[in-house]
């Protein structure tokens, strides 16, 4: 074991070492892992925002289709029902207008057959009034015998 | 070679001695002011090699997505950064640049024990140079001047976390603890012992572990070498030896890494478990 000089130049080397260490190399080096940490801390935090921002967006947009499919269907609802009430609607108005017809036709009918027995009485009349002046073979007087002609009128259309 | 029994002995005495001999310079009469020059020559080159990388690296860190280099330099500073955070509870900053500085130079020093012993000195002998050592932690002045540092700065950590009363009250209520006046005057001379030999265990036992190891290490490198040493194809020992020194030379390179490895590890943390005894209030 020789001890010598070696030494105390061998404990100043390496105390400058550590020295230049600790101020030049050391502390820039910590600050750029600290630094980088934080970065990504900040990301992992961003990322982390984003994700459950993107969930409650999710979260959101199930909320609105479920309520528009809910107003769609109540939409639809609707609309049958009112679909309904119009042929329901229609259903009556032709009812009644249908019954309005058929009365209408039937008073046409009673008027038309009313008319067409009148005609008939006269021209029965008529036929009466010829058939007896044939008879007769002369010309009745239609001045003269008004008043048997009329009563024999009568008594057809009443007949 | 001429091969007598007397020649081979003294080859290999001179051999060893020479392997054991540093590249030395007297500053001055006396035995204490030689310089060994091999010693001082790579400790420093591993150190401003270091210390050129470690800080052009600091200096280029960026806190964005990082190079190869740097990634690489990082891990090692977060592997020592994470031992610091969980053995050091102060808040010394020197800690950790203290660590790093020791795991790396002891490493880089230690490595040169894995060289092949002649290389080395073999080129200094042609270049006209005599002697040379290469592992700078085989030389007893490195390990105890780096110890004695780390001793230096084991004071300077007690004293400045916990004050200058309270570093020195401890040297007389510590570790034995007293209550009353009495008692605390009669333990305090044994409670002082027991701190200056503490103190003084530690920069021996951490230089002389990590010394005896590499020196060791060297050592049986050399002999390892010795068994070839009068090598001749027509001896016939070079046939029973050459395979042997081949397959011993290969295990102990490979048990030694281990050990290089270990052994700067060791340094370094007991290094931080001193600095955070000192820093701790008793």
């Amino acid at each position: 074991m020789d001890i010598a000089i070696t030494l105390v130049v061998q404990g100043i080397a390496f105390f400058l070492v550590v020295w230049l260490v600790m101020h030049f190399g050391w502390p820039a080096f910590m600050q750029a892992l600290e630094a980088r940490q934080r970065k990504i801390a900040e990301g992992l935090a961003a990322a982390n925002k984003g994700q459950k921002d993107l969930d409650d967006a999710k979260v959101t947009a199930q909320e609105i289709i479920r309520a528009a499919r809910e107003k769609a269907a109540q939409i639809v609802e609707q609309a049958n029902k009112r679909a309904n009430e119009i042929v329901e609607d229609a259903k009556q108005a032709g009812a009644v207008e249908g019954r309005r017809l058929v009365a209408h036709a039937q008073e046409e009918i009673a008027l038309e057959t009313s008319r067409a027995r009148e005609t008939l009485r006269r021209q029965v009349a008529d036929l009466a009034v010829r058939g007896a002046s044939r008879l007769l073979e002369r010309e009745i007087d239609p001045k003269t015998h008004a008043e048997l002609l009329g009563k024999l009128e009568l008594e057809i259309a009443n007949g | 070679m001429t091969a007598t029994a007397g020649d081979t002995s003294g080859g290999m005495t001179e051999y060893i001695q020479h392997h054991l001999t540093y590249l030395t310079v007297q500053l001055r009469p006396g035995a204490f002011w030689v310089l060994h020059l091999d010693t001082v020559f790579f400790s420093l080159v591993f150190s401003v090699g270091f210390l050129v990388l470690f800080i052009l690296a600091a200096q280029r860190a960026t806190p964005g997505v990082p190079g190869k280099f740097q990634c690489a330099v990082e891990m090692l500073i977060e592997f020592v950064d994470q031992i610091v955070k969980e053995t050091f509870g102060g808040k010394s900053r020197l800690v950790a640049p203290l660590a790093i500085s020791v795991f790396v130079l002891v490493f880089m020093m230690n490595f040169m024990d894995l060289l092949p012993v002649d290389a080395l000195p073999t080129v200094a002998r042609d270049l006209g140079i005599g002697h040379l050592r290469t592992v700078a932690t085989a030389d007893i002045n490195t390990t105890l001047g780096m110890a004695l540092c780390v001793f230096l700065l084991i004071q300077w950590v007690g004293i400045s976390e916990k004050g200058l009363a309270t570093f020195f009250g401890e040297w007389f209520t510590a570790p034995f603890h007293a209550h009353g006046a009495v008692a605390k005057i009669l333990l305090a001379p044994a409670n002082l012992l027991l701190r200056l030999i503490e103190e003084a265990v530690r920069p021996l036992s951490l230089s002389l572990r990590l010394f005896g190891n590499m020196y060791a290490g060297e050592l049986i490198f050399v002999l390892i070498a010795v068994l070839t040493l009068d090598a001749s194809l027509s001896h016939l020992s070079t046939y029973v030896f050459g395979p042997i020194q081949l397959v011993a030379d290969f295990i102990w390179t490979l048990f030694h890494i281990l050990i290089i490895t270990l052994q700067a590890f060791i340094f370094g943390m007991l290094s931080i478990v001193y600095l955070s005894m000192a820093a701790e209030r008793h």
